[in-house]
């Protein structure tokens, strides 16, 4: 079975939310919108204090190419635009609305039918992917249509699928491919026209043969796509290693996917596409775990964006005692949460309880150099060096030992026996690098 | 829940730790002490203990008196290094002399450079290569096989295999006793089995990977075996090379030490065939019958250099 051929481990999976049906999440009286996106520009706000708006509302228009646009979630009126604490820990703009009522605009198509056929051209899919205001829903939240429209001379092969949800606990990607698995091959179909390919690939860890068989079945009725059933190994989500795992391609250090021809899609993006093209419907909602070992009711719902997550943890059972740590995302790359009154955003794949114990670092040691973090860092680095390093702020040494390659997957300080916190040094390096780097492309 | 813990990612370890890995090195070495046990008796049981105790008992002192850092004497590092130290003894050294050979290799090799992590050599071998220097009489004289002897400083004693070679001789033991250890020798490195079975424990238990001993057992194999074929009245056969000597402990164990050896396979088999090609020089060549020792600790003083020029492979670097 494939995986990717460099470095990697295997966490304890978790899935304790794993088979639990998509409940709706109950809409809130009030929900704050984010505006700004992991990456790009923040969108502009094109409504004001005392608007009426209706669910699927365009609220917040993009800000250059790299960026998205943004839908009211709920109906009501704008209370107000403002500065709100999200979940990337920074006081960010969001939209504030009162709801009122359930009231989509009329163009969304509401109903169950499962709609196979597309005759719209190329560029009108990218147009309604754009205007949708889809971003990858893997993590990076990177604009679909930026992704969909590759630099001139570069030609995308094959399209790959990341449904390998590679992340502990996390489910909700599982549950949404057993749940739509149509729709989701339909949206394929759409993204392979986008791109002009013949050939879709989607990548399935083998610890969801349920997944693996339904789709595979579906697929048979579809043209060109293929299942591919991946080994269980940790970051097989990142971008570089799936392409590896799946089509044996490296891509280079500092090129994009499509510069060895892949293109690849989340399996959530993928449903989104889907509903945007065939339903009209713009992202403002998505599916998130709700988990934990303590976790009263792990389960997996489909929420509004801007919806505090305090909201939807209520409807599961609340926070269990002994909650030291709470997670908004997986426990490899999430990000540990201040309080739960942050807004549900686009990237937001899971809320997640660690348990006291859990919680808190073991005493760091001197480095013993096993060497276990290189062998397990899947882009071929030497963490415990580039931490030495970062330590002592050798800035050109670290840039020639690449540490602008680094995924931030985790999988060295996960590993390391000596509990040093190697990925914390990197990152800060990685940051410091790339400012420099800026400059003196800047200049 | 009203105090929540923020840190960056990843949230969850692995559970690997210091302790697990040493300890975990120390339960490989246990066939090869049960087999020492058997072949040498008391001797070998006196020299253990008093190399194990007197190891945690210096950095105990050096970490409370001198630098007053961090205690460490529970991650079972010093006491893998007092096993390490007994198993590249005889099992009839006197007590004072294995004392001095923990002293060094605690507290020269390891806690004087900042210890476990920071030490440039293997510490057990620099206390081994000390006494060698030091007590070369003491060092070379070998108590021959006896079954659960009662005998510790008062055992008869004999040759090893490879300085009977050295001398000319070629009256050695056959393959069987030698892969079993039933030989004179130091009282670690005599059974090759209880070693393997070490190997095969740790490779299972990922706690080291097989380049650096399989690089110097192809090494050794490979280099002389050559010079076997060129001329087997002179020189010794591979399989002797391979079965006699530290040359098991030392690949399995010795050379593979986390600290002193290089961070990626590339550099491990650099190392490794360092170490063996340096082995076999020694050993045909040398003064010394013996040349593991002296090997390893002089890849050690290559392996930061191997460090900074070998690098891992990059992810990307060859698009296949």
């Amino acid at each position: 079975m494939k995986t990717f051929r460099i470095g990697g481990v295997h966490p304890a999976e978790n899935k304790f939310s794993a088979g639990k049906k998509i409940q709706q999440a109950e809409i809130p009286k009030m929900v704050a919108i984010p505006l700004a996106h992991y990456i790009g520009n923040p969108s502009e706000a094109i409504v004001k204090k005392g608007d009426l708006v209706k669910v699927g509302q365009m609220i917040g228009q993009a800000n250059g190419f790299v960026s998205a646009n943004v839908h009211a979630s709920v109906s009501g009126k704008v209370n107000k635009i403002d500065v709100q604490l999200d979940a990337s820990g920074y006081k960010r703009p969001a939209v504030f609305i009162d709801v009122d009522g359930d009231e989509w605009l009329e163009t969304i198509d509401r109903s169950p039918v499962i709609n196979r056929e597309c005759n719209l051209t190329k560029e009108e899919i990218i147009k309604k992917v754009q205007d949708a205001g889809i971003v990858g829903l893997g993590g990076a939240t990177f604009p679909a249509h930026v992704k969909l429209s590759p630099p001139p001379g570069k030609k995308a092969e094959v399209l790959i699928i990341n449904a390998v949800e590679c992340e502990p606990y996390l489910t909700c990607d599982h549950q949404l491919m057993l749940e739509c698995g149509e729709e989701i091959l339909v949206g394929v179909s759409i993204l392979m026209k986008a791109l002009g390919v013949e050939k879709a690939i989607i990548g399935i860890e083998n610890n969801k043969p349920d997944a693996i068989s339904h789709l595979k079945q579906l697929a048979t009725t579809f043209k060109g796509i293929t299942i591919e059933p991946l080994k269980v190994q940790y970051p097989q989500g990142g971008e570089k290693q799936l392409i590896d795992a799946v089509i044996r391609r490296q891509v280079p250090s500092g090129r994009i996917p499509v510069e060895v021809g892949a293109v690849v899609f989340n399996v959530g993006t993928t449903f989104a596409v889907y509903e945007a093209v065939q339903k009209n419907k713009p992202m403002f909602e998505r599916v998130m775990t709700v988990t934990g070992k303590d976790a009263p009711n792990p389960s997996n719902y489909r929420v509004r964006l801007g919806t505090y997550l305090a909201h939807v943890v209520e409807q599961a059972g609340g926070v269990p005692e002994g909650t030291g740590k709470i997670i908004g995302g997986g426990p490899m790359m999430g990000r540990s949460l201040m309080n739960l009154n942050v807004p549900m955003a686009k990237g937001s794949a899971g809320v997640l309880y660690m348990r006291d114990e859990e919680s808190i670092r073991k005493p760091v040691q001197n480095c013993i150099r096993c060497s276990k973090c290189v062998s397990v860092c899947p882009m071929g680095l030497e963490p415990y060096l580039l931490m030495a390093q970062s330590e002592r702020n050798m800035w050109p040494e670290m840039e020639a030992d690449r540490v602008m390659d680094c995924i931030e997957c985790g999988s060295c300080s996960y590993t390391c026996p000596s509990n040093r916190p190697l990925l914390d040094y990197i990152r800060y390096g990685k940051a410091t690098v790339g400012g420099i780097i800026r400059n003196r492309n800047a200049k | 829940m009203e105090k929540l813990i923020i840190s960056p990612a990843p949230h969850i370890h692995g559970g690997d730790s210091v302790s697990k890995n040493m300890t975990g090195v120390i339960i490989a070495l246990v066939p090869a002490l049960l087999a020492s046990l058997y072949f040498f008796g008391m001797g070998a049981l006196i020299v253990t203990v008093t190399a194990i105790v007197a190891c945690v008992l210096f950095e105990y002192l050096i970490q409370r008196f001198l630098i007053k850092g961090e205690k460490t004497i529970l991650d079972g590092s010093a006491a893998l290094t007092g096993l390490l130290l007994a198993f590249n003894l005889p099992s009839n050294l006197p007590i004072w002399m294995i004392l001095i050979g923990a002293l060094v290799a605690i507290g020269v090799a390891k806690m004087s450079f900042g210890g476990l992590g920071n030490n440039p050599f293997n510490p057990a071998l620099v206390g081994r290569v000390f006494l060698l220097i030091s007590f070369p009489v003491e060092m070379t004289t070998w108590p021959v096989v006896e079954p659960f002897s009662m005998n510790y400083l008062d055992a008869a004693t004999g040759a090893t295999v490879l300085s009977l070679l050295n001398e000319g001789s070629s009256a050695i033991p056959s393959a069987k006793d030698m892969f079993l250890g039933n030989m004179p020798g130091s009282l670690g490195e005599v059974s090759a089995l209880a070693l393997l079975i070490g190997l095969v424990y740790m490779l299972i238990r990922k706690i080291i990977t097989w380049h650096i001993p399989v690089s110097i057992f192809v090494t050794v194999i490979v280099f002389s075996g050559i010079l076997y074929w060129v001329d087997p009245a002179t020189y010794i056969s591979p399989l002797v090379h391979l079965l006699t000597g530290g040359l098991m402990l030392g690949a399995i164990f010795m050379a593979t030490d986390y600290v002193t050896s290089p961070m990626n396979p590339k550099g491990m088999w650099i190392y490794g065939v360092g170490i063996g090609v340096l082995t076999v020089v020694i050993r045909t060549w040398g003064a010394y019958p013996e040349g593991v020792s002296f090997a390893i600790l002089i890849m050690n003083g290559f392996t930061p250099l191997i460090n900074f020029y070998v690098k891992p492979k990059r992810f990307g670097e060859k698009v296949k």
